[in-house]
């Protein structure tokens, strides 16, 4: 199948071309942050920047950092650029660890958004005759209005069915005749369950195309996807505070995400000096939004760790491509010294045939910090004797040191006792933040 | 010449036993022999059951992990020595037993014995020598 663009001219510009839209667009927004927003004038003032001194993208270094403490501190609007009266939309992510952040969007601005996600569903190969069937939650999170108003723009049929309540979601699979499904991994992964649960064969459903994503995930999980659900399963990436969803999208290559650098640019920083990384090298990705009316946050920590490589693509598209980010900052645990993200646990699981549904309990006793990794029993790793299960477990436990370069214990729970997620999943269970405060 | 015996993996949680078991008991599935082996997180919940088949589909209907093991069934007569005599032919011929677990039958004069070993043609051969029969399948319904 030959490789369809929304904006063929755009996505597969050359990089002098990208960098020159980048350039003009910067200084653009520089001077209507410094001109309207009270916290951006104050902070370049305070490190002796002028909109002037801003002249292409070689200068964006020298701008100070946006952080998710400076969304809370201007909470509600103290970021906005324009005035409420251009305002159309308000989003908001709670999360989970502090006050809830809110942005705005201006007409201009869902636009934008509409264009980045109609970029997204071309690349997967969907157009007006695809039915979209999007499951992630609609309401204050961005997951389903994005792919909702993309699957408007390039006309095809939106299918708005939101999150929860998985047998209705088999039967608008069934008989609506879904043929591209929008949600987080996690959910895509109890849909699959599911179906397979009540004997559907996943050959006898349109559906073709999965886009998923607001958490991370692996490869190993992307595979599994595939295979239950008959599927070609894409990554999208993207957050609130930037936009929502498709900040930036997969191509046919699936081997990471355009990200649409005529509206963003990226970059990786290191996040303990903030020092800017090359291309190649893990980082925290850093987002600079070149195109907003209303939130255009310069240099906005992500928190998320990812590469960026600017190889030729074999889907033709010349802006950089990310990673699947390893997972945020958040989420990463430090154990006995370690770091460790979920995303690896689920890797050995996935790579060991056991299901991906699992739970992490963290705990701290004695003074020693304590892992546990609950894990689904499968009939593959059963046995009627101790010794055989026995060994499975020490398998995995092996396998689980070597990656991750601590110790787990393993336990072995039964077939769907460990809670799904119809959003994003809670894989872990920290208590050693119980203690002490 | 095996019996088929069926091994359920059972959370160590409280309700996971009374799951299993009520769904046997609904399906009226008649228990004939039944051992549990437990470790700290889980047990194994071994049986013999009346129809093997039926209990192996309703079980994995209700999302139950199980398998199924050919085991060998000893029948010996209900008298002191008698499980010894087995025991002692396995040891003699060097023969490593994983579990092994006994029940009674409907009749005063028989016990059963069920064996798990790696090599059950051989050691049927064993207890045949030994003057010990073994069940087969089909007399495990008529116990």
């Amino acid at each position: 199948m030959a490789e369809r663009y929304w904006q063929k001219e755009i996505e597969t510009a050359s990089r002098e071309e990208i960098k020159a839209i980048q350039d003009e667009r910067l200084v653009k927004t520089v001077k209507h942050v410094y001109d309207n927003v009270e916290m951006y004038r104050k902070r370049m003032d305070e490190a002796g920047v002028k909109p002037e001194d801003i002249k292409s993208i070689d200068d964006l270094h020298k701008l100070p950092f946006t952080t998710k403490q400076d969304l809370r501190d201007n909470y509600p609007y103290g970021l906005f650029a324009v005035p409420t009266k251009d305002v159309v939309r308000l989003h908001a992510s709670s999360g989970t660890t502090g006050k809830q952040i809110v942005v705005g969007y201006t007409k201009h601005d869902l636009d934008v958004w509409d264009e980045i996600a109609a970029r997204q569903l071309y690349a997967v190969g969907a157009d007006e005759n695809d039915f979209i069937h999007v499951s992630y939650g609609y309401g204050l999170f961005t997951g389903g209005f994005g792919l909702h108003g993309g699957a408007g723009k390039i006309g095809a049929t939106a299918i708005p069915v939101s999150s929860g309540n998985t047998d209705r979601q088999i039967t608008i699979l069934q008989d609506f005749g879904s043929t591209v499904l929008c949600c987080t991994p996690s959910y895509a992964m109890y849909i699959a369950e599911q179906v397979k649960a009540k004997g559907i064969d996943p050959k006898t459903l349109p559906l073709r195309a999965g886009i998923f994503g607001a958490e991370p995930w692996t490869e190993e999980m992307r595979h599994q996807i595939e295979e239950m659900l008959d599927i070609k399963a894409y990554d999208v990436y993207g957050l609130t505070e930037i936009m929502g969803p498709c900040v930036s999208y997969e191509c046919s290559e699936q081997t990471g995400m355009h990200v649409n650098e005529d509206h963003f640019i990226v970059e990786t920083i290191d996040p303990d000096t903030g020092e800017v990384l090359p291309y190649g090298t893990p980082g925290e990705l850093v987002f600079t939004c070149i195109t907003k009316e209303c939130c255009p946050f310069i240099r906005y920590r992500t928190r998320d760790i990812g590469v960026l490589t600017i190889d030729k693509c074999s889907c033709g598209r010349t802006f950089v491509k990310m990673t699947k980010p390893k997972g945020r900052t958040d989420d990463m645990l430090i154990i006995r010294g370690v770091n460790v993200f979920p995303s690896q646990i689920e890797t050995v699981l996935l790579r060991m045939g056991y299901s991906p549904n699992y739970k992490i309990f963290v705990d701290r006793v004695n003074n020693t910090d304590t892992l546990l990794v609950q894990v689904e029993m499968t009939e593959e790793m059963f046995s009627d004797t101790v010794t055989k299960i026995k060994e499975h477990e020490k398998a995995l436990e092996g396998e689980l040191r070597s990656l991750l370069g601590i110790g787990a214990d393993v336990q072995l729970v039964a077939p769907g006792s460990i809670e799904r997620s119809m959003g994003k999943a809670k894989r872990v269970e920290d208590k050693r933040k119980l203690i002490g405060g | 010449m095996s019996i088929r015996q069926i091994s359920v993996f059972v959370e160590n949680k409280q309700g996971s036993l009374v799951k299993i078991t009520d769904v046997l008991a609904s399906e009226s599935i008649d228990l004939r022999a039944m051992s549990i082996a437990d470790t700290q997180d889980f047990g194994i919940l071994r049986l013999i059951v009346s129809d093997t088949d039926r209990a192996l589909e309703v079980l994995r209907k209700e999302n139950c992990i199980v398998t199924e093991t050919a085991v060998v069934g000893a029948r010996l007569r209900n008298e002191p020595g008698a499980l010894a005599t087995v025991v002692r032919v396995l040891s003699e011929n060097g023969i490593n037993m994983e579990y092994m677990y006994a029940f009674n039958g409907a009749t005063p004069h028989h016990a059963y014995v069920v064996l798990r070993v790696d090599d059950n043609d051989k050691v049927e051969a064993l207890l045949l020598d030994s003057g010990i029969k073994t069940i087969t399948e089909e007399q495990v319904s008529e116990i």
